[in-house]
C-alpha cells in the first residue's frame, strides 16, 4: 500500500470519468503537438529548400505561385519564359549564379526537372550510384525517387506529359537511369533530374512529330526553346534592393524573392495556425476544469474516507499530496496519451496527404518545445487538483465522522 | 455541537492499561465528542487527554495523527472501509499512514482471528454488513493500538448480534493488551464491563 496505489485505486473505481478527463487533456495536447511537428517541419522544409536562392526569375503570374513551383515544386509553374530573355539575366552582373530549370513532364508523379549540373551541387547532393546525366534521355534519381520506383542505374523509363501522374506516357522517348542521389533531406529526393536539353528534345521534338535522333544538337536549333524558371543567386547583397524591381520593371519576366514569399505565405497561414492553437488551449482548459470538477465532487464523496485516513494516522500534508498525485496522475496520463496521438496524428498526415508527402512530413520526430508541453500538462493536474488538495488539508475529521 | 458552549464537563477520570470501560449516554449527551477528544480527532476546549503516559494536547498536529495512528485504534459504528480497496488493503492502510512496516503476516493473523481468511481479497461492497463491521475492528487493532475505541459498536444490532461483537473486542483487546472503551446508549451491554461512565443527558435542546 502506498499514496500512488491508493490515488490509483480511486481513478480505476471511476474507469470513465478518468478516461474522459484523459481524453480532454490528451486531446488538446494531441492538437499542440501536432501543430509544434508540423510546423516547425514546414519552417524547416521551407527554408532548407530556399537556402542560398535569393531570386526566382520566372513567367509573370503569381509571385508565390512562382515559388512554390520553382522551390518546393509544389504548385504548377506560371508559365515558360524565352532562352534568349532568360540569358540576359542570366549574364547580368548582378547575378553570380542562375540555375535554370524546365518543367513540364513528370514520371508516377515525381516531376522530371531539365536543368544543369549546379542544382544538384546546389543542394550539395552527393551522387550514390552512377553519375550525373552528360547525354540526352540520361536521367539521375532523388533518392527518395529511386526508393518509391524501385529504379535503379541502368533502367530505362518513359516520363508522362503533366507535372501529375496519369498524363500521356512519352513511351517513344525513355529516358535512361545513370545515377542515383543520395538523401540531401530537400526537395531533390523527390525530383527526376535530367539535362534541359533533353525535356526540349521530348517536347519539341513530340511536338513536330519527328525523332530527335542522336540528341541536343538537333533540339538546341530549334526556335522556342523556354525556361520556367531561374534560381538566382546575387553576386552582391547589393542586388537585392534593385535587381528585382529592374527584372519585374524592365522585362517581361518575373522575379519573386523567396523569403518574401514565404514570410507572406507563413502569415496567412499563422492566422490559421494560432485558431488551432487556441482551439488546442482551450482544450486543456477543459481538461483542467475537468480534473477540477471530478476531484472537487469525489471530495464530497469521499470525505468520510479521507476523515478514516487521518484516524488511521495520515497527516493532512498526506492527504493533499493524495489528491495532488490524483491530478498530477491524470495529467500524465494524458500527457502520454497526447503525445501519442498528436505523434501518431502528424505521422498519418505525413503518410495519407499528398502536400504533407511533398514535404516529407514525419510524426516520429521530436520538438524541444514538447518538453515544456509536458511539464505544461503537468503543472495543468496540479493546479486543478490544488483548491481540493487544499480543501482535503483543511477538512475537519471530527466534524465529518461526528456527522458521518 | 461542540465549540463555545460546552457540551461535556468531566470530572478527571483515569483508565488502567488493559481495563474495559463502558461510556453510557443517550444521544446527544456528548457520548461521540468524548471519544473524539479520547482518539485525539477533537481537541478539548478546557483540560487534557494523556494516553499511554502521552498528553495528546502537546502534540502538534502532525505528531497527533501519528501517534493515533500507532496507538489508538477507532472502531466507528459505520466502518467506513475504504471502497475502492480490497479488504487485506484497506488493512495494510492501518500501519502504511502510520508509517509502521506493512506486515502482510500480520493482516493474515488478524483476518484468520476474525473469522474473514477467505475474504482477503474481497472489496467491502461485496461483504455482508457483519463482515464489514468485522474488518473494522480488524483494522482497528492491526497496529496493536494501547488504546481502543468504539463508537456504538453495537446500537444497530440485535442481541445475538451485539453479544457477538463485543466478544469479539473484548478479546481483541486482550489478545494486544488495549485497553478497550467502549461508548454507547445501549443499556443491554452495560453489565458486561466492569466500569462505566455516566453522561448526563443533554442541558437543553
Amino acid at each position: 500500500m502506498n499514496l500512488f496505489s491508493l490515488s490509483f485505486s480511486y481513478l480505476r473505481r471511476r474507469p470513465l470519468l478518468t478516461l474522459l478527463n484523459v481524453l480532454l487533456l490528451a486531446l488538446g495536447l494531441a492538437t499542440i503537438v501536432v501543430l509544434l511537428l508540423l510546423g516547425r517541419q514546414v519552417e524547416d522544409r521551407l527554408t532548407r529548400n530556399a537556402q542560398g536562392i535569393d531570386l526566382v526569375v520566372g513567367a509573370k503570374g503569381s509571385p508565390l505561385q512562382l515559388i512554390l513551383a520553382s522551390i518546393y515544386h509544389m504548385d504548377a509553374p506560371t508559365g515558360n519564359i524565352p532562352v534568349r530573355e532568360a540569358q540576359a539575366v542570366m549574364q547580368n552582373r548582378a547575378v553570380r549564379q542562375a540555375i535554370p530549370l524546365s518543367l513540364g513532364d513528370s514520371f508516377r508523379g515525381y516531376r522530371i526537372v531539365g536543368t544543369t549540373h549546379a542544382y544538384p551541387q546546389h543542394y550539395g547532393a552527393e551522387v550514390a550510384a552512377g553519375t550525373l546525366w552528360e547525354a540526352p534521355y540520361e536521367a539521375v534519381l532523388g533518392a527518395r525517387v529511386a526508393a518509391e520506383t524501385g529504379l535503379t542505374v541502368g533502367d530505362t523509363f518513359a516520363g508522362t506529359h503533366g507535372l501529375s501522374a496519369g498524363g500521356e506516357a512519352h513511351g517513344a522517348h525513355p529516358l535512361r537511369v545513370v545515377g542515383l542521389l543520395a538523401p540531401t533531406g530537400t526537395v531533390l529526393d523527390r525530383l527526376v533530374l535530367t539535362g534541359t536539353e533533353t525535356v526540349w528534345a521530348l517536347h519539341g521534338d513530340e511536338a513536330a512529330g519527328t525523332h530527335p535522333g542522336d540528341g541536343a544538337g538537333a533540339a538546341a536549333h530549334r526556335p522556342g526553346r523556354e525556361y520556367t524558371a531561374l534560381l538566382i543567386q546575387y553576386s552582391s547583397p547589393m542586388a537585392q534592393a534593385l535587381f528585382p524591381r529592374f527584372i519585374n520593371s524592365q522585362t517581361n519576366l518575373q522575379a519573386a524573392v523567396p523569403a518574401f514569399e514565404i514570410s507572406r505565405l507563413t502569415n496567412l497561414l499563422g492566422v490559421g495556425i494560432e485558431a488551432i492553437r487556441a482551439f488546442g488551449i482551450l482544450l486543456i482548459v477543459a481538461a483542467a476544469l475537468g480534473v477540477f470538477v471530478a476531484l472537487t465532487t469525489a471530495l464530497q464523496e469521499r470525505r468520510y474516507d479521507l476523515a478514516m485516513m487521518r484516524t488511521l494516522g495520515a497527516s493532512r500534508a498526506m492527504l493533499m499530496g493524495h489528491i495532488l498525485l490524483e491530478g498530477v496522475m491524470l495529467s500524465l496520463a494524458g500527457t502520454a496519451v497526447g503525445l501519442l496521438l498528436g505523434h501518431g496524428a502528424a505521422a498519418a498526415l505525413g503518410a495519407r496527404v499528398r502536400q504533407a508527402q511533398q514535404m516529407d512530413l514525419t510524426g516520429w520526430t521530436w520538438v524541444d518545445a514538447e518538453g515544456a508541453l509536458i511539464l505544461l500538462a503537468v503543472a495543468v493536474g496540479l493546479v486543478a487538483a490544488l483548491i481540493p488538495a487544499l480543501q482535503a488539508y483543511r477538512a475537519d475529521i471530527a466534524r465529518t465522522l461526528a456527522r458521518g | 455541537m461542540y465549540g463555545t458552549t460546552p457540551v461535556l464537563d468531566l470530572p478527571r477520570f483515569e483508565v488502567a492499561q488493559g481495563e474495559r470501560w463502558l461510556v453510557l449516554g443517550l444521544s446527544g449527551s456528548g457520548k461521540t465528542t468524548l471519544l473524539h477528544i479520547l482518539g485525539g480527532l477533537l481537541r478539548p476546549t478546557q483540560g487534557t487527554v494523556v494516553v499511554a503516559d502521552q498528553d495528546l494536547g502537546a502534540l502538534r498536529e502532525d505528531a497527533l495523527d501519528r501517534f493515533r495512528g500507532r496507538h489508538i485504534g477507532i472502531v466507528f459504528q459505520e466502518n467506513h472501509l475504504l471502497p475502492t480497496l480490497t479488504v487485506e488493503q484497506n488493512l495494510l492502510l492501518a500501519p502504511y499512514l502510520a508509517g509502521l512496516p506493512q506486515d502482510r503476516a500480520r493482516v493474515r493473523e488478524v483476518l484468520r482471528h476474525l473469522d474473514l481468511e477467505d475474504r482477503a481479497g474481497a472489496f467491502p461492497d461485496e461483504l455482508s454488513t457483519g463482515q464489514r463491521q468485522r474488518v473494522g475492528i480488524a483494522r482497528a487493532v492491526m497496529n496493536r493500538p494501547r488504546l481502543l475505541l468504539a463508537d456504538e459498536p453495537t446500537s444497530s444490532l440485535d442481541d445475538v448480534r451485539s453479544a457477538r461483537v463485543l466478544d469479539l473486542l473484548f478479546r481483541e483487546a486482550e489478545a494486544i493488551g488495549a485497553t478497550l472503551i467502549v461508548t454507547t446508549h445501549d443499556r443491554r451491554v452495560q453489565e458486561r464491563f466492569e466500569r462505566r461512565i455516566e453522561l448526563a443527558p443533554p442541558v437543553s435542546a
